[in-house]
């Protein structure tokens, strides 16, 4: 399944892919009305470490820990892409505890949101990547890490 | 064609579907539930009193699981003894049950202490189950005076589930300090603020002794009155079909991290079960809903033949009221590391270079980092430890951990 993937080396650490983000999943066309004034509740976010920037967004793992923890049975996993049913999340913020990559987290109205890859909302790939001035992410097919 | 029975009708057990499921496409599974529901999510039955959820959103599987799985459940039934030499499962419909393997996912039921006078309190209930929340919904009234025994995990989520419901919500414990088992008095004292802003009582160090209709007396001599009494004072492990049976059982029904009892060809998974803690080294009753899922599968996959381990459990919880939430993992052991503000507060355990345990209150965010160190016992030699006390960050990790956990599919 393709995933995104972000190359450490090419990441500006810009932050334009947590705006892309935002926008992408705020239903709005206007990318000013979206985003300007107010704090944007990005899926993907730019980490900084020791000269290293680089941007962290849900794994979509092979056995999702998230998925088997939900206590809303909310998250699940179908055709590569775990998704939350946010009609059924109940913001006991579980997922949080358990994700290692820390790639959940509650969106303006207190139910979780993640990374759905774009699929669902209205750019149908991930805007993060299309949005990427410096091609440092990607969305592509891999296999583990060797 | 192999025979599977699972009795519990939890996410133990759906879990176990899904494992055999998994190895087996063919078996016979055949469910025994209790309760006379479709497995739903218990933990939400004090956010169906809070109005924030529904019996249909309340559903673990969507409607056409059971079918899809080929399960049989049997609604309204129990197991009610083993015998292992024959590999049979009796009934309390007095059927017999043949099975090739067997799992025991019977989960936990309320312990209720032998009060004087129990007997002469007509609104009394526990908060256990669905058919619990919704006998306490048509109950509870608006001026109702509600008195909840117990002021850990269940008693509080009940209160804040009727808080808004009903007049009046006080809680009493013998412990000094709520949720005596997952905080120490200074985080408990932070979180019952939260819970006293917003109405609820509470009556600490001082507990129910006896009760005459619809008043209680306390140790302390003091006297509550009330209209309903909801008894969260504890839980206790469904052991006794495996002890009747002659299995190893302890708090729980012992079982390795193959979900293997002492029996052979039985299995157990979830509440009813104790097993390893892997961040105290101690077996220990994780009755939380992601433990009964990873066991329920792993017991699953080794009934049907395949191979599969579950060793990481530990503690774990995310419990929040009103807003305030509160996130403990592993073990309170070690060196300490604190945080505080006036509102919030980090305490990170670690012991032999390992993370072994934290607790975080207000400061919540993306926690399952230090959730997965623990789990995967990862020397913190070999992550920027100090970065990680500022907050968790995977830039913490060697850039050799990054490729692997970022560089392809984990």
């Amino acid at each position: 399944m393709k995933r995104v993937y972000v190359n450490e080396a090419w990441c500006l650490g810009c932050h334009l892919c947590e705006y892309n983000c935002a926008f992408a999943n705020s239903g709005l066309s206007d990318m000013v009305l979206a985003l300007k004034g107010r704090p944007i509740r990005p899926r993907i976010r730019v980490e900084e470490g020791d000269r290293i920037t680089y941007a962290v967004s849900c794994r979509h793992c092979t056995d999702p820990i998230c998925v088997k923890s939900c206590i809303a049975g909310a998250i699940s996993k179908a055709e590569g892409v775990v998704r939350i049913d946010r009609t059924r999340c109940v913001g006991c913020l579980t997922c949080v505890l358990v994700c290692p990559y820390g790639a959940l987290a509650p969106g303006e109205d207190g139910a979780m949101q993640k990374c759905e890859l774009c699929l669902q909302n209205a750019c149908g790939a991930p805007a993060c990547v299309a949005g990427c001035p410096n091609r440092a992410i990607v969305y592509e097919e891999r296999g583990e890490a060797e | 064609m192999k025979r599977y029975v699972i009795v519990g009708n939890g996410v133990a057990a759906a879990g176990c579907i899904e494992g055999i499921r998994s190895a087996d496409p063919e078996g016979a599974v055949t469910v025994v539930s209790a309760e006379k529901h479709a497995v739903y999510c218990r933990p939400l039955i004090s956010y169906y009193l809070e109005g924030k959820t529904d019996p249909e959103r309340m559903r673990y599987r969507d409607p056409g699981f059971y079918e899809r799985m080929g399960a049989e459940v049997l609604y309204g039934r129990r197991g009610v003894g083993i015998d292992a030499a024959a590999g049979t499962l009796a009934l309390d419909d007095g059927s017999v049950l043949p099975y090739d393997a067997l799992c025991i996912a019977t989960g936990s039921s309320p312990f209720v202490p032998a009060f004087e006078g129990l007997d002469s309190v007509k609104n009394r209930f526990t908060f256990m189950t669905l058919d619990d929340a919704m006998a306490l919904d048509r109950a509870v009234r608006k001026d109702s005076r509600v008195l909840i025994v117990g002021a850990g995990l269940i008693g509080l989520k009940c209160a804040e589930g009727l808080r808004d419901r009903t007049a009046e919500v006080t809680v009493c414990d013998l412990a000094d300090r709520i949720l005596s088992s997952i905080l120490d008095g200074e985080c408990a004292a932070l979180m019952q603020r939260r819970l006293e802003e917003h109405g609820i009582r509470f009556l600490l160090g001082d507990s129910a002794v006896r009760f005459a209709g619809c008043e209680a007396t306390m140790r302390s001599g003091a006297t509550v009155p009330f209209d309903i009494l909801v008894l969260a004072v504890g839980v206790r492990a469904n052991t006794s079909l495996m002890k009747e049976a002659g299995g190893a059982v302890d708090r729980g029904i012992l079982v390795d991290s193959r979900m293997q009892t002492s029996i052979p060809g039985v299995y157990a998974a979830g509440d009813c079960t104790e097993g390893e803690d892997i961040s105290s080294g101690k077996r220990r009753v994780l009755a939380i809903l992601p433990n009964a899922s990873f066991q329920g599968y792993t017991a699953g996959v080794n009934m049907a033949g395949g191979s599969a381990v579950f060793d990481k459990g530990i503690p774990m919880n995310s419990v929040g009221f009103f807003g305030l939430h509160a996130m403990t993992a592993g073990t309170y052991e070690g060196d300490i590391y604190e945080e505080r503000t006036d509102h919030s507060l980090k305490r990170l355990y670690t012991e032999g270079g390992l993370l072994k345990g934290f607790l975080l209150i207000g400061c919540e965010e993306r926690a399952g980092i230090y959730t997965s160190l623990i789990r995967e016992r990862t020397p913190l030699s070999s992550v920027n430890f100090e970065l990680l006390k500022k907050g968790a960050v995977t830039a913490a990790f060697s850039p050799e951990q990054r490729r692997k956990k970022f560089g392809g599919e984990v």
